[in-house]
């Protein structure tokens, strides 16, 4: 290089200069792959917003029967008036709002209650059993959010709608009333059943990184047991609390499953049940409208709890050393609390499923005797007067087709969901602190805030219809995975950096020096050292896909169905014992996948959740 | 055998931190050349920026004559195409691949055919007394053998520059000591240019021979080690540099060879010199005395340590505190009153205002 050096240059040199810096950021490995990334999430996150809120902000072809002057295409705000301010809001969006908000809540603190009350007595008393505590604990969130749901209409439900009794009924004589069988109360505990995982898992991390100096010093002072439990250690766990309080609250927001079984019946509908109801009648910007609604209210939630939690962040950060300080002693309460404790356990994770095993086994729902016990809802040939002639599941060409479905979803959103982690990983650690970086990261975070059913809902308007080079993929199974993997970018992202981040950045730097270029560093240094991050993140994103309900259900056809969606159609045709047959061969396939993961060394629930 | 390097009013900013300010340096080859300061005055990311791990924003360096990077002509070479090795601080080795899979993997880019590349590695171990180690892993060995290798995986492709990012300061005390030694024998058997970043003043001083301090991305004073714990050029290299540290005592000159610091005088070579002053004195160059003496002040001893080689004390006098430091072990107590001496040829005087050096002893 033969060029005068001088500080004044030429403003030809000046813009080859230019030039040269920025191609030399551009062709940098990371920045490349962040604009890819960053192109995708456009494409699978942005587009589709953009397109939903386009909906309800034109005429459809339907609206000309309710406003004659409809000219479909033209903007009108006329989706929204009919939703927020007409008549018939009342009973399409402010009922179900409140009772979305209603569930949510309830089914957030109760689970709450029994999270932190479990973790507390798991990691500071002395009461006997924690292993099988903790390991029971995880059980209810394996299984998909609507078993217990499931199993508590076969034990409560009752003639109101119109169907056979259930086991209660059967046993005490008396129909069971309408608050016990449906609606709300049902609602609420079956996801609390569910959720209280989360609070558990958090709680107990948060006790057992609790330095217990602080908790000594103040006993040192003379405060008694329940004080220093009231004045230090709850307001250690607080921002623990608040993340399980944020993670459940918007799940149970969006979650379709336990209030379409429990809520239907009695003609109780939350948002998401409402959604799929406006679907069902093609009545789109309608569902859209709503969907924008939930994700609004999911959105504030998240943004309230990062305002709160932010600012007591230094919190988690104390002790960490993950010594046990002294355990409470129970003393004369051990024993009960113990088998109190494992009781209520064994009831919440095998009571449900066992339930639901036996109702399979009666020919005629509702009648508990030995006289109507069958085999024929397993194995049973096609019967003209069973089930509209649907054979036993496991001679059912549909069920299979179901399974196979399930795990071909799980694997591609698996492997999808891995490569997107490695890729968004090293595009978001490598520029860590650029903007680039920071917008690809917090682009990958919107789904987390985008209810399941809400996504579902913008993935129609996004694929109904072919638009420019953006195919019409409804009614696909490719949609399903698009769907899936799109709504997992959060997770897969998270894994990704923390991999990323554990191996140092000198170990690729090194590489840098010997004169490795990018993909010879990514291939022998990056990947082998990073690859058990994404195997187990792999293992986890299988077995959460093959449960999720509410972010397909919108999205299935006949020819797509999964084990999860037809659960639900089983339910809505009256074939509660295929419905219930078809749940425990899910849950069997869910329990399968956790056992390979428990095989994988490091895979962990916790580690799943991507917290 | 070994080459130059040339920087040019080299400037590295992150966001509103300048952490390299308009340096400009030349390094004759050969040298040991150590970049000397407190943590965050830019000695490692000036390293970063000749190793090409870092884009600087303004600036030029050259290898050799070698342009490497240019912010004027937009000039800048990855650092596997700058012939250079760099040790770094946890040593970075590659910890899923064997100690021979570590070394060879710059050969394998560069083609080496499979016998040369053992001989390679072979010998480089051997430098470095590893040999047989070829098969291990990283965490099978210890702290100070994983330095040996990271050492050698940099010898085994023969750079023609040696970079090292505080390679001594994961090891313990002894080991540390040991591999100072080791470090400078590999230099001066190889010849190769060093540029070394390290905080510790006694690794900088037993094996450089150029010394750059820094603070605040602005290099202090470059020189030898020796003039730079005899002459530091300011106030901040003679606090920075000696342990215990230097005296730095204020005081007023008239122009006459004597110092006020305000209880008494001090005789000293101004050289004409006026005004408000502070004067360097090194702990080992004040003489101590249990009785008078002839031009003697009489301080109290506030604190005496013994350390076996040598012994610390610490002086007070109305208020003024001295450190002094004496061969052997002092009979002196604490609290005894003791007399000491300053050779007005060993001070040396900074002017208060700028802490730049204006007489040199």
């Amino acid at each position: 290089m033969a060029f005068p050096t001088t500080y004044q240059p030429s403003f030809s040199l000046q813009l080859l200069a230019a030039w040269r810096r920025f191609m030399h950021w551009l062709t940098s490995a990371h920045v490349i792959l962040a604009l890819l990334m960053l192109a995708l999430m456009v494409y699978l996150i942005l587009v589709p917003l953009y397109r939903m809120i386009e909906t309800t902000l034109t005429y459809q072809e339907k609206d000309i029967h309710y406003v004659p002057e409809a000219v479909t295409g033209e903007f009108t705000w006329f989706h929204w008036t009919r939703m927020l301010t007409d008549e018939i809001a009342q009973v399409m969006t402010y009922a179900p709002l409140q009772h979305s908000l209603v569930i949510s809540i309830g089914a957030t603190l109760l689970a709450l209650l029994i999270g932190s009350a479990l973790a507390w007595m798991a990691v500071r008393t002395d009461m006997a059993g924690r292993n099988v505590i903790n390991t029971l604990a995880t059980v209810p969130y394996i299984m998909p959010s609507w078993t217990i749901a499931m199993a508590w209409t076969v034990l409560f439900k009752n003639r109101t709608s119109g169907g056979s009794p259930g086991i209660y009924e059967f046993l005490i004589g008396a129909s069971p009333p309408d608050w016990l069988a449906y609606g709300p109360v049902p609602i609420i505990i079956s996801s609390a059943l569910h959720y209280y995982t989360f609070f558990f898992l958090f709680v107990s991390a948060a006790l057992m990184s609790i330095d217990s100096n602080l908790e000594e010093a103040g006993e040192l002072m003379g405060a008694s047991r329940w004080r220093i439990l009231r004045k230090i250690t709850f307001p250690l766990i607080v921002p623990a609390l608040l993340s399980g309080f944020i993670m459940t609250f918007s799940k149970v927001m969006g979650t379709f499953g336990g209030p379409n079984v429990l809520g239907i019946p009695v003609g109780y509908y939350t948002i998401s049940t409402m959604i799929r109801a406006d679907m069902g009648l093609g009545n789109y910007a309608d569902g859209f409208v709503l969907a924008i609604v939930l994700i609004l209210f999911a959105m504030t939630t998240v943004y309230a709890n990062q305002k709160v939690v932010g600012t007591r962040k230094s919190y988690e950060t104390i002790g960490g050393r993950g010594f046990v300080a002294q355990r409470t002693r129970l003393r004369k309460w051990k024993t009960v609390l113990t088998a109190g404790v494992i009781v209520f356990q064994l009831i919440v994770a095998i009571l449900p499923l066992a339930i639901l095993a036996f109702s399979t086994f009666m020919l005629i729902d509702g009648e508990y005797t030995p006289s109507n016990f069958t085999l024929h809802y397993w194995i049973g040939e096609s019967t003209p007067t069973i089930s509209n002639g649907v054979p036993g599941v496991l001679r059912n060409p549909d069920v299979y087709k179901g399974a196979w479905n399930s795990i071909a979803l799980s694997l591609w959103t698996a492997f999808f969901a891995a490569l997107l982690g490695v890729l968004l990983g090293y595009a978001i650690a490598k520029g860590r602190g650029t903007r680039l970086s920071k917008l690809v990261e917090q682009l990958a975070f919107i789904p987390y805030v985008i209810p399941g059913i809400a996504f579902g809902a913008v993935y129609i308007s996004m694929f109904a219809k072919s638009v420019g080079p953006i195919p019409a993929l409804y009614g696909t199974f490719a949609l399903l995975v698009v769907v899936s993997v799109a709504k997992h970018l959060p997770y897969s992202a998270r894994t990704g950096v923390s991999a990323m981040l554990q191996v140092g950045r000198e170990l690729e730097e090194a590489g840098q020096v010997a004169g490795a270029n990018a993909w010879e560093r990514f291939r022998r240094i990056i990947f082998p050292l990073t690859s058990p991050g994404f195997i187990s993140g792999f293992l986890m994103t299988f077995i959460t896909t093959m449960r999720e309900l509410s972010l397909i259900i919108l999205l299935v056809t006949p020819s797509t169905q999964v084990l999860a969606s037809m659960t639900i159609r089983y339910l809505e045709n009256d074939d509660t014992q295929m419905a219930n047959a078809v749940i425990i061969i899910l849950v069997t396939l869910v329990l399968i996948g956790n056992w390979l993961i428990s095989l994988f060394r490091g895979g962990s629930l916790k580690k799943g959740l991507g917290m | 055998m070994g080459t130059s390097i040339l920087i040019k009013n080299l400037t590295k900013r992150f966001g509103n931190v300048v952490a390299v300010n308009q340096v400009s340096l030349t390094i004759q080859p050969g040298t040991f050349l150590t970049l000397l300061g407190p943590s965050g005055c830019g000695k490692t990311t000036l390293l970063r920026c000749i190793a090409g791990l870092e884009d600087p924003d303004a600036g030029e360096i050259y290898i050799g004559d070698k342009l490497v990077f240019s912010s004027a002509q937009g000039i800048n070479l990855p650092a596997g195409q700058r012939n250079l090795g760099l040790v770094f601080q946890n040593y970075a080795l590659w910890p899923h691949m064997t100690v021979f899979k570590n070394m060879t993997f710059a050969l394998e880019i560069q083609k080496m055919p499979k016998p040369q590349m053992a001989q390679r590695v072979q010998e480089s171990l051997a430098e470095v007394q590893m040999a047989g180690y070829d098969e291990r892993y990283p965490r099978e060995m210890s702290g100070g053998q994983q330095q040996r290798i990271a050492l050698a995986r940099m010898l085994a492709y023969r750079p023609k520059v040696f970079l090292m990012d505080e390679p001594l300061s994961n090891l313990d005390a002894r080991l540390r000591i040991d591999m100072r030694a080791e470090l400078k024998r590999l230099h001066h058997v190889s010849g190769a240019t060093t540029v070394y970043v390290t905080h510790d003043q006694i690794e900088a001083l037993t094996m450089s021979s150029d010394i750059a301090v820094m603070k605040e991305g602005v290099i202090q004073q470059m020189d030898t080690p020796d003039r730079i714990y005899r002459c530091p050029a300011n106030l901040f290299v003679a606090d920075f540099i000696g342990s215990p540290k230097v005296n730095l005592l204020e005081g007023r000159a008239d122009g006459a060879n004597s110092i006020d610091l305000g209880k008494f005088k001090l005789a000293a070579n101004t050289r004409g010199a006026t005004g408000h002053i502070v004067v360097a004195v090194r702990p080992e160059d004040i003489a101590v005395s249990p009785t008078a003496a002839p031009n003697a002040i009489e301080f109290k001893a506030y604190s005496v340590l013994p350390s076996g080689a040598d012994s610390t004390i610490v002086a007070q006098r109305e208020g003024l505190e001295v450190t002094v430091r004496v061969m052997g072990n002092s009979k002196i107590k604490m609290d005894d009153s003791i007399w000491l001496t300053f050779n007005a040829d060993l001070l040396n005087l900074y002017d208060k205002a700028s802490g730049n050096l204006i007489v040199s002893s």
